[in-house]
């Protein structure tokens, strides 16, 4: 696969290409285990959205 | 029946159906750019006239596409948003316009890489590549707006302006551009009349790419929803603590 | 009188006596055309060539400087719930400040640019197109930086931002100003259709650019 005299700037062009949508990619796959682990911690710690059913502190 | 927008303003309802749907997605789009890949670096026939250098082609071209695209999912997700207070819109702009800034940045390099062996300097004040770069001012200008504002609410309605503005004004701003392109330089020697044999590469690489950005989009979405229903708990929790710390100091 | 018109007398006197403002612009502006010689080195011929694009540049940046001022005193102080709140349409009342900010700031720079121009060596035959192009010009200077005034009235670090928001909706007005003095500079018979452009994005701009500065004002204010 003979990339001719310019093979440099279509390796460079495409490596920067993986660069950026790789680090998108990472950054939303990151970004929703970061948020799913935190819902994890609120429901651990018996906060309940209004509309969920299941076991309710009220405050005082 | 509900329209597919009024089925989709509910956030529960709508983090079933994506997340149905962001597998397919994903696999579409790693299917397509695979098989384009494939295709640009063992089928497509080098240009005639610049050699192999067209294969940056393949993902400059569909990087400008999405880029323009992704400006005007953030356009119609501000109308949604002003105009019929779609509760998803906001989410909807908020997380097209990184992904879209990221493509507009992905084409001006592409674009300034596939430039220096083609056009001899990594950057040509060429009508295309100065608009796509006025594309990305204007992306920076939504996040930099959304990300200065403390009231989250405020902010999406205020970005929701300036991408309103944006998209009204951006007609003009390519005309203007074009029309000073061709007082100070003869329009480009290198005519992009794609051939053919290049073209279904081109193709399949800008479905691929264009699945791509809305697998990002919809998981970018989740993740929204998902931050904004920890933000509530956590204040409902603030609040309630406050409740039961006066309760107690009564 | 109308109220628009006490409202728009009301702005300018503000303007004029709180000299401030146009004197911090007229200053900035100053320091802008002087400061790029030493950049780009004394050669007067190269200066001569590309001073209407500095003229042009440092007149945009400089009237930049004092459109947050457009909202911000009046936010300070809540009379800019009042106005939403008037019979007058806040659209009106957003254009009259622009108009204001226009009369009081963009004017006098625009004016001022032939002084400075002698600095740049510019070639004193084409310093009427030089302030024709910018008296055309500046109502879009203004009318939309009032939308970029509006959408950063409560942001951190709002002067920054303004300048990255509004600058690239100055772009067709800069291009059309700047081939109008081209063409009138070459002689040829390009310069009608860049100045007619060059105004028609201005009444565009102070046609439009109201509407959407007052519904970022009624969020702002919500």
């Amino acid at each position: 696969m003979d990339l001719g005299p310019h093979a440099a700037f279509i390796w460079a062009s495409y490596a920067a290409f993986v660069a950026i949508v790789g680090a998108l990619i990472g950054w939303t796959f990151f970004d929703g285990r970061r948020q799913a682990a935190a819902l994890q911690d609120a429901d651990r710690r018996g906060l309940k959205r209004r509309s969920e059913p299941g076991p309710k502190q009220d405050g005082a | 029946m509900q329209t597919l927008t009024q089925r989709l303003a509910n956030p529960t309802r709508f983090m079933e159906i994506s997340r149905a749907a962001l597998p397919w997605v994903t696999a579409g789009a790693a299917l397509f750019i695979a098989y384009a890949m494939y295709l640009v670096f063992f089928v497509a026939p080098p240009d005639y006239q610049q050699g192999e250098t067209v294969k940056i082609m393949y993902i400059h071209v569909p990087s400008a596409w999405l880029a323009m695209m992704g400006y005007s999912i953030v356009a119609i997700s501000s109308f949604g948003l002003l105009v019929f207070r779609h509760p998803l819109a906001d989410v909807s702009a908020k997380a097209a316009a990184p992904i879209g800034a990221a493509f507009t940045l992905a084409a001006l390099i592409t674009g300034s890489l596939w430039g220096k062996p083609m056009w001899g300097t990594y950057w040509v004040w060429d009508a295309r590549l100065t608009s796509v770069l006025i594309l990305f001012f204007l992306y920076l200008g939504l996040i930099a707006l959304r990300s200065s504002l403390d009231d989250e609410a405020l902010a999406g309605k205020l970005t929701a302006v300036l991408a309103l503005v944006g998209v009204a004004i951006l007609p003009i701003i390519k005309f203007s551009v074009d029309w000073w392109n061709t007082l100070h330089q003869p329009s480009t020697a290198f005519t992009s009349t794609v051939d053919p044999s290049m073209r279904t590469p081109l193709l399949i690489a800008a479905i691929g790419f264009t699945l791509l950005f809305i697998a990002l989009h919809l998981k970018g979405m989740q993740n929204e929803i998902l931050r904004r229903r920890v933000k509530t708990l956590r204040l409902a929790e603030v609040e309630r603590g406050e409740r039961l710390f006066s309760a107690r100091a009564e | 009188m109308s109220p628009f018109l006490a409202l728009f007398k009301r702005d300018l006197t503000l303007a004029v006596r709180e000299g401030a403002a146009l004197g911090t612009a007229l200053g900035f502006y100053l320091i802008v055309v002087a400061m790029l010689p030493l950049g780009l080195g004394p050669d007067l011929k190269l200066l001569g060539r590309i001073a209407p694009g500095i003229l042009w540049i440092a007149l945009l940046l400089a009237a930049l400087l004092s459109l947050p001022r457009v909202f911000e005193a009046d936010h300070e102080d809540g009379s800019l719930e009042v106005m939403a709140t008037a019979p007058l349409p806040l659209e009106l009342a957003v254009a009259s400040k622009a108009l204001a900010h226009w009369v009081s700031t963009s004017i006098p720079l625009a004016l001022l640019a032939p002084v400075l121009g002698l600095m740049l060596n510019l070639d004193i035959a084409i310093a009427p197109v030089l302030v024709a192009t910018m008296l055309a010009g500046t109502p879009a200077i203004s009318f939309l930086g009032s939308v970029g005034a509006a959408l950063t009235l409560k942001a951190r670090r709002g002067g920054l931002l303004l300048a990255l928001l509004v600058l690239p909706l100055y772009i067709p007005t800069l291009i059309f100003g700047i081939s109008a003095i081209g063409f009138a500079n070459l002689g040829q018979e390009g310069f009608s259709a860049s100045f007619l452009i060059l105004s028609a994005t201005s009444l565009a701009s102070v046609a439009l650019a109201p509407i959407a500065a007052a519904a970022a004002l009624r969020l702002q204010l919500s």
